[in-house]
């Protein structure tokens, strides 16, 4: 991304909503088209500030979901899960509609992402609206033709509560993808596991340490401590697991 | 503060933006008091205080700070010995 070489002071721009698209009962996909986007990588993330009519002013930050290439210029897609009593979620989940502005700053942050380039086998793992940034980095894996293998251990509560279900459908229809669903509360017909992900689905599922993987845990900050503490303690190298957190109000003021 | 009412350092990556020109998430810290050694992204950060505190997920201590007034920004950076910025 030679673009991005030169960095610039990063500023708020305003970016408008061109399509909102319903993932569950309480996330969305918000299409945003932002001018001269200066691209990003796979699990960047960025800023969305609102601010009221008095001036009180509110941040946020949310993983980017989907993946980046010229074609797709100035389009980028956030994936955003109501937070019970959040300060902005609420408003981006139902309130916000096409054609509204919505003031944004990004991309941001250079160490949760995933880079075509890079050498060995990617392991995916996801808690709830964790698997967002995962998703830009299937995306960006399929984008590129990257045959690179791919696993993706999605931790859900039941199966209304997936995001991105017709479009992991179609991800792992690729050989190098391999996508499994961890049901934590209720699961479908056919599944008889319910349970959150523990040491037996680490080393059932997840590439072992001999595998060379680099492995990316994004979820609320319980699930991220936990996650990272069962890879270590099956013999993961923690240099080569990378984590982001997200916590109950859904990100940093 | 509770066990886990944290984010991480990645979370800060827009707020530093507007200070520094690299990306410091991606940058390794050493903790003054420890002297454990991370990337920046890796800390705990907590935002429900008057501002965003980063601490270090060794020992605990302040690594940064990050406080805005509606007129200026203040940087306590007292808890870091260096910040190790890949060179490109």
């Amino acid at each position: 991304m030679e673009r991005t070489a030169i960095r610039r002071r990063l500023t708020w721009q305003v970016a408008t909503v061109t399509d909102v698209r319903r993932e569950t009962g309480t996330a969305r996909t918000i299409v945003l088209e932002v001018p001269d986007w200066p691209g990003h990588l796979a699990g960047q993330h960025l800023d969305v500030r609102l601010t009221a009519d008095d001036g009180y002013r509110a941040s946020r930050s949310y993983s980017i979901a989907s993946a980046w290439s010229d074609s797709q210029g100035s389009t980028i897609e956030l994936t955003v899960e109501q937070v019970p009593d959040g300060e902005v979620s609420p408003y981006l989940v139902d309130v916000l509609k096409v054609g509204d502005p919505l003031e944004i700053r990004g991309p941001v942050g250079g160490w949760f992402v995933w880079k075509p380039e890079q050498d060995g086998p990617v392991q995916l793992i996801g808690g709830g609206s964790g698997v967002v940034p995962l998703r830009a980095m299937l995306r960006a894996h399929a984008h590129t033709g990257s045959t690179t293998p791919f696993r993706l251990l999605y931790s859900v509560r039941r199966p209304e509560s997936v995001i991105y279900v017709s479009d992991l459908k179609e991800l792992a229809s690729s050989d190098d993808v391999d996508v499994r669903l961890v049901y934590t509360r209720e699961a479908p017909a056919g599944e008889p596991r319910v349970g959150r992900i523990d040491a037996d689905v680490i080393s059932k599922y997840a590439f072992t340490p001999q595998d060379g993987a680099t492995t990316y845990v994004c979820g609320p900050t319980p699930f991220v401590e936990t996650v990272a503490d069962l890879l270590v303690a099956a013999g993961h190298d923690p240099a080569r697991v990378r984590t982001e957190r997200f916590g109950p109000t859904g990100g940093p003021r | 503060m509770s066990e886990t009412n944290y984010l991480d350092g990645n979370a800060a990556a827009g707020s530093l933006s507007e200070l520094f020109a690299v990306d410091l998430t991606a940058a390794v810290a050493r903790c003054n008091g420890c002297g454990h050694t991370a990337v920046f992204a890796e800390s705990r950060l907590y935002v429900d205080a008057p501002g965003m505190v980063a601490r270090c997920p060794g020992c605990e201590s302040v690594l940064l700070r990050v406080v805005k007034t509606p007129n200026d920004t203040y940087l306590d950076l007292r808890g870091l010995t260096y910040l190790r910025v890949p060179s490109s």
